[in-house]
């Protein structure tokens, strides 16, 4: 049965008329058309770049002047010494990143729901999202300080643990549980709101039922917030290439950069570094593709496996 | 209700969630002692949380210094004129976008959120700012590639679509413009919402380091000489140096940059109660959207 379509409004005619009517409006919003066409999507058409060759020289040539390489740039890119293990970094830290993230995020807000001291809760969840608001320069120059060699973790336990001095992928490990302390309290915020919107009929039909609290957690709250979780994990997967140069950086050294580096890294070392700007347009370009490709994968798979899909 | 008799488990967490506050804090607790306590004496063992001997020099030292100084002054001019700029241009453009009698709503609304999901990437962004359009260096790089955040817009947008049209209507026959029910009505109600973008912008300018990194190295905020500091520090300490005692000068890299990092710091902790009560309102505002 055909539901009965909602009556339109009817449908402005574009007139002279009308513009003058609405010029406060049209003045209160263009400027910011004009500021937003300027500062997104004109780097959007720089996109071209990416086929073309474009060094210091040649940028100031108009667009259609500069030579058309093809792709060449990305072939350069992927035969770039430094790309196998870029992109081999990228991926390890992504995904242990994601897994890491949302085991932290869910097991926090499992344990906090399960708190019956309202204030006790409070106290906790507020302290537990401050890290989030803090700078990356910041948490590297707290980090630094705790993790060096010889730094205050070491001296408190008296180990050698060389967190931030070994050249493998250790690195990765430390950075996402740095990243984990930043944010564990944040994400955890998505789930506890979830956990709110569970119906509290339920937890009270399994108690009748004698279901003590690692059972309920186990067989109602986590099911109620498996939604979300899914829903996050898709989006997670498809920035899986984005991750993110200002913490990369502050947080590594000369000994682990092998293992810090990541593509958003090597785009800027190549392409503003070495001033080669169609690679690095190239490897941006790579790299938001791959992501909305991954998206798409991930939604797909989260359908066909009868979870809720993001679209 | 609920009987609420405390088990095991309970005192379990209780002290479980002891040792997460523990590890939250603890950090911040070790950074603050270091950059209140005697240079020298910090060298011996970082490990502590209330000074061994107490000093203020390193703070003195910091706001003494005239390479430390201009970068605080303009980490708050900063975030001050980005916070009035972003709030108001926000809230302007969020009311325009909530009136669905306007002949371009439909198409600016989709123009302003495809920007959301596609960007042209750090290398055109840069290209654009430095060459094009050469704003390298200038104060207003701060200021203009960030001043509206579409997400924010979107928020306010929504927080507008709540409010009682009978308020416009009213304003309207009584021969308002736009520009005055924006200034006059709209704006002024929207102060819930205009507290959560106001933070929201705040601490993204007081935070952000790539900017100065990328755009603008010769105006340095307080983010960019923390990293510098941090980067230098790693050079200039030289532990033989430290271990024959050549290193007399009551300041070390160490110290001032645990002093740096408080008050880098600092904002953010005088704003959080603010954050706190926003931000998560705010959060979940989003989220159910639509």
């Amino acid at each position: 049965m055909k539901k009965p379509k909602k009556q339109k409004e009817a449908k402005q005619k574009f007139s002279m008329e009308l513009m003058w009517k609405q010029r406060y409006l049209l003045m209160m919003s263009v400027p910011f058309l004009i500021w937003l066409i300027i500062f997104k999507y004109v780097p959007l058409w720089g996109w071209i770049m990416a086929f073309q060759e474009v060094v210091p020289k040649s940028f100031a040539l108009p667009v259609w002047e500069r030579r058309f390489v093809g792709f060449k740039n990305f072939i350069d890119a992927f035969t770039d010494r430094l790309f196998a293990q870029t992109m081999i970094n990228t991926i390890g830290i992504s995904i242990l990143g994601i897994v890491i993230g949302t085991a932290a995020a869910v097991i926090f807000a499992l344990f906090l729901n399960e708190i019956r001291m309202e204030g006790f809760k409070k106290v906790t969840q507020t302290v537990s999202y401050l890290p989030h608001f803090v700078s990356w320069v910041i948490i590297a120059s707290i980090a630094k300080m705790l993790l060096n060699d010889g730094g205050a973790i070491e001296t408190m336990f008296g180990v050698k643990l060389h967190l931030m001095s070994t050249n493998s992928p250790l690195f990765w490990v430390v950075v996402c549980l740095i990243n984990a302390w930043k944010e564990v309290g944040w994400d955890a915020i998505i789930y506890l709101s979830a956990m709110a919107g569970i119906d509290q009929g339920i937890y009270e039909a399994a108690k009748v039922d004698g279901a003590n609290r690692f059972q309920q957690m186990w067989h109602i709250t986590l099911p109620g917030i498996k939604p979300t979780a899914i829903v996050l994990l898709i989006m997670s997967v498809g920035s899986a290439l984005n991750v993110g140069m200002e913490r990369q950086m502050l947080l590594s050294n000369g000994i682990v950069q092998d293992h810090a580096m990541v593509l958003s890294w090597f785009a800027y070392v190549r392409g503003i570094g070495s001033n080669n700007y169609g690679l690095g347009t190239a490897i941006g370009m790579f790299q938001s593709v791959v992501g909305i490709i991954l998206l798409f994968i991930a939604n797909k798979v989260a359908g066909m496996i009868g979870e809720s899909k993001l679209v | 209700m609920l009987e609420k008799k405390k088990g095991i488990f309970d005192y379990i967490l209780l002290v479980l969630f002891c040792g997460m506050i523990f590890i939250t804090v603890y950090p911040f607790l070790n950074v603050l002692a270091i950059s209140l306590n005697d240079p020298m004496d910090t060298m011996r063992n970082v490990n502590f949380i209330i000074p061994r001997k107490f000093t203020l020099s390193n703070y003195q030292y910091v706001f003494t210094s005239n390479n430390m100084l201009k970068p605080f002054a303009l980490s708050v001019l900063k975030t001050l004129v980005g916070t009035g700029i972003g709030v108001v241009f926000t809230s302007m453009l969020a009311y325009v976008l909530s009136r669905k009698d306007f002949y371009f709503n439909k198409s600016f609304t989709i123009i302003f959120i495809i920007t959301m999901y596609v960007s042209g990437g750090m290398i055109p962004e840069y290209l654009l700012i430095m060459r094009t359009l050469k704003m390298g260096n200038n104060f207003w790089v701060y200021i203009i590639p960030g001043m509206i955040w579409v997400y924010n817009v979107i928020l306010m947008r929504s927080f507008i679509e709540g409010m009682p049209m009978a308020l416009q209507e009213a304003a309207k026959i009584d021969g308002a413009n736009d520009l005055v029910i924006w200034s006059r009505i709209i704006f002024p109600l929207c102060k819930p919402v205009l507290a959560t973008v106001a933070l929201f912008v705040a601490v993204g300018q007081w935070n952000s380091f790539m900017d100065t990194y990328l755009y603008a190295r010769e105006l340095p905020t307080l983010q960019y000489i923390l990293y510098e500091i941090i980067e230098n520090a790693q050079i200039k300490i030289d532990p033989h140096a430290a271990a024959l005692g050549q290193v007399k000068n009551a300041v070390s890299p160490m110290s001032v940059r645990m002093a740096v990092t408080v008050i880098a710091t600092v904002p953010i902790l005088v704003v959080y109660p603010f954050l706190q009560k926003y931000f998560v309102g705010g959060m979940t505002l989003g989220a159910v959207k639509d």
